[in-house]
């Protein structure tokens, strides 16, 4: 198992935003939360990457408890995310939003990092063009793949991806999600976290589907995408067919 | 009706490309002749120039010299780490009280003052900080800028600082040899502000080295988007609790200076509005970019000067230049690179004073 949630409760205040999460993960799978707005789909990748405490459960990495590490920790251990919205550094160009990318690993040198831009430019060949770009110009296709290829260069075991299909034209998610696929293929686990559940269903090898803080299906990616109920409320079929 | 957008020519930009493209030697050569003119900067003959109503040598070691100290040291904080801070003058009063306490109780030589001064001063700041950095934009705003009075009433309320009446007989710092401009003394201000020019060198050679390294990256990142910067694995608290430090340091190193010279000091020195003008002229320099917080610093301090001929109005004056340098150059005179592309966005650092941050830490 890589990546283990066990019962996460986590608290807004006073507003429980998870009840109970449980998610399994394992090497080299893409899993994917689906549900609706407000289910707790980004609060649950928050919480892995240490951007939210945790009440009460546990998160395991490799076997190895990480509830209480600090969130800078994490990524050193192998957790990387691509936040929902993309969060790209506006000021930054290109290149050095990818060298943050990079910062948990230590040290600066743009040589050390050769081999990560490298299968960063080469899996998005656009980023290569805008180099020397401000983030903040970039189109919202482009600022998706630099969010992408920026989690990458952390090298991470388990790549967090929150909503990389939001705001994007049709045939840019399609591109994008090709290029998770291909990821993957390269020895990367995936956790996606979409809206978009067709779509997140069928790149995907497992999903869980998330309501009010809940896990209230979990199964295999194909499944879920013959099931009736699911098909009624995430994937616009109709109920009665 | 609407007024014509007028577009000015852009000189500053355009010096801006042209300074960029400047080989590294170039710009050592630029800054040694700033060095020079900071050096000859005394003359009678500039003075007569450029504060014809004022002491020139006075004013240029206060508020010039200081004010360009305190700009530098802020803009660490604001510039740099993009944390809005209201009450730096806090740590500039720490400073010159621990040079007025451990100067006239103690007997300390100003030596000896200066390290206490800055170590006290950046204790002060991790104290701050370490229970506030929590907290973002406009809240932390708040919360330094009722530090900043704090510490002015409470030197107004305490017996051993002499309450409102302050601290008198602040020694100076000690004579070197018989060169002129190294006898401190009590009329000639030019020994000090040299002395100031020293402590800017250093402070700007220790900035340039910190913005080149990790820490001067951590501090861009968390400026830009703090939880971005959080997901990179950048340890966000401490090196925001170090922008405050050292920030600090810096206040309180320019508050051990200022003090050595003045003979006495009372907590009416270290005003809010004191904190008001050094922001200021971090904000109208071009917050980030060392080479403009300088010319902030410099500007904010020389305007009021200049302006003296004018009397009561030159506060209505002074207000009004800024007001309009704020309209045509919201990004400051000399902007550093990723600040533009910042403010063109309109999100991060202190553009939207972070609260950009603050809607999505509400929502789940």
């Amino acid at each position: 198992m890589l990546l283990e949630l066990d019962g996460l409760h986590v608290h807004y205040g006073k507003i429980e935003a998870l009840r109970g999460v449980s998610v399994a993960v394992e090497e080299g799978e893409i899993v994917t939360l689906i549900g609706a707005n407000g289910a707790g789909k980004t609060t649950t990748l928050k919480t892995i990457s240490g951007l939210r405490r945790v009440t009460s459960g546990a998160i395991r990495l490799n076997g190895r408890d990480i509830t209480r590490t600090p969130g800078h920790v994490r990524v050193e251990l192998g957790v990387s995310q691509a936040p929902e919205g993309r969060r790209i550094f506006p000021g930054m160009t290109v290149v050095e939003n990818l060298e943050m990318g990079a910062y948990a690993r230590g040290g600066s040198g743009r040589a050390r990092l050769g081999a990560e831009f490298e299968r960063v430019f080469s899996l998005f060949p656009q980023l290569a063009e805008r180099r020397t770009q401000p983030g903040g110009t970039l189109s919202g296709g482009e600022q998706q793949m630099l969010a992408i290829g920026r989690a990458l260069m952390a090298r991470p075991h388990v790549l967090l991806l929150d909503e990389p299909s939001m705001g994007l034209a049709p045939r840019l998610v399609a591109q994008i999600f090709a290029i998770i696929a291909e990821i993957n293929q390269q020895g990367t686990t995936i956790l996606l976290v979409e809206q978009n559940a067709a779509q997140a269903l069928r790149l995907a090898d497992r999903a869980y589907v998330l309501e009010v803080g809940q896990v209230v299906k979990s199964a295999s990616a194909a499944d879920l995408l013959e099931d009736e109920s699911v098909r009624a409320a995430y994937l616009g079929g109709d109920v009665a067919s | 009706m609407r007024l014509p957008r007028v577009q000015l020519p852009d000189f500053v930009g355009a010096a801006g490309a042209v300074w960029q493209r400047t080989p590294t030697w170039g710009k050592w050569v630029i800054g040694l002749a700033v060095l020079v003119v900071a050096v000859l900067a005394p003359a009678d003959s500039v003075g007569r120039i450029m504060a014809p109503a004022s002491d020139w040598k006075s004013i240029l070691f206060f508020p010039i010299a200081v004010y360009i100290l305190l700009a530098v040291g802020l803009n660490i904080v604001v510039g740099q780490a993009g944390l809005l801070d209201l009450g730096y003058v806090a740590f500039f009063a720490i400073g010159g009280y621990s040079m007025a306490l451990l100067g006239v109780d103690q007997h300390w030589s100003f030596w000896a003052i200066l390290p206490a001064g800055i170590a006290a001063a950046a204790v002060a700041g991790v104290v701050l900080g370490a229970p506030t950095l929590r907290l973002r934009g406009d809240y932390l705003a708040i919360v330094t800028l009722g530090f900043g009075e704090i510490i002015r009433v409470t030197a107004n309320n305490l017996t051993f600082t002499g309450g409102p009446r302050g601290i008198a007989g602040i020694p100076h710092p000690p004579s070197v040899g018989h060169v002129k401009a190294l006898q401190y003394g009590v009329l000639d201000p030019k020994p000090y502000y040299y002395l100031t020019l020293a402590a800017i060198i250093l402070v700007v050679f220790v900035v340039r080295r910190l913005e080149n390294s990790r820490v001067g990256r951590a501090w861009v990142a968390i400026r830009e988007d703090e939880d971005a910067a959080q997901l990179m694995g950048v340890p966000t608290f401490k090196f925001k609790l170090w922008a405050f430090a050292m920030g600090a340091a810096i206040g309180g190193m320019a508050g051990v200076v200022w003090a050595s010279k003045v003979i006495s000091i009372t907590p009416d020195n270290f005003q809010f509005i004191l904190s008001v003008l050094v922001l200021s002229a971090v904000v109208l320099g071009g917050s980030g970019n060392l080479p403009g917080v300088i010319l902030g610093g410099f500007l904010v301090a020389w305007l009021p000067e200049r302006f003296r001929g004018f009397a009561s109005h030159r506060d209505l004056i002074f207000g009004g230049a800024l007001v309009a340098l704020m309209i045509f150059r919201p990004e400051g005179i000399l902007p550093s690179r990723r600040r533009r592309a910042e403010m063109e966005e309109g999100q991060a650092g202190l553009g939207t004073l972070g609260a950009a941050d603050v809607t999505a830490e509400a929502s789940p």
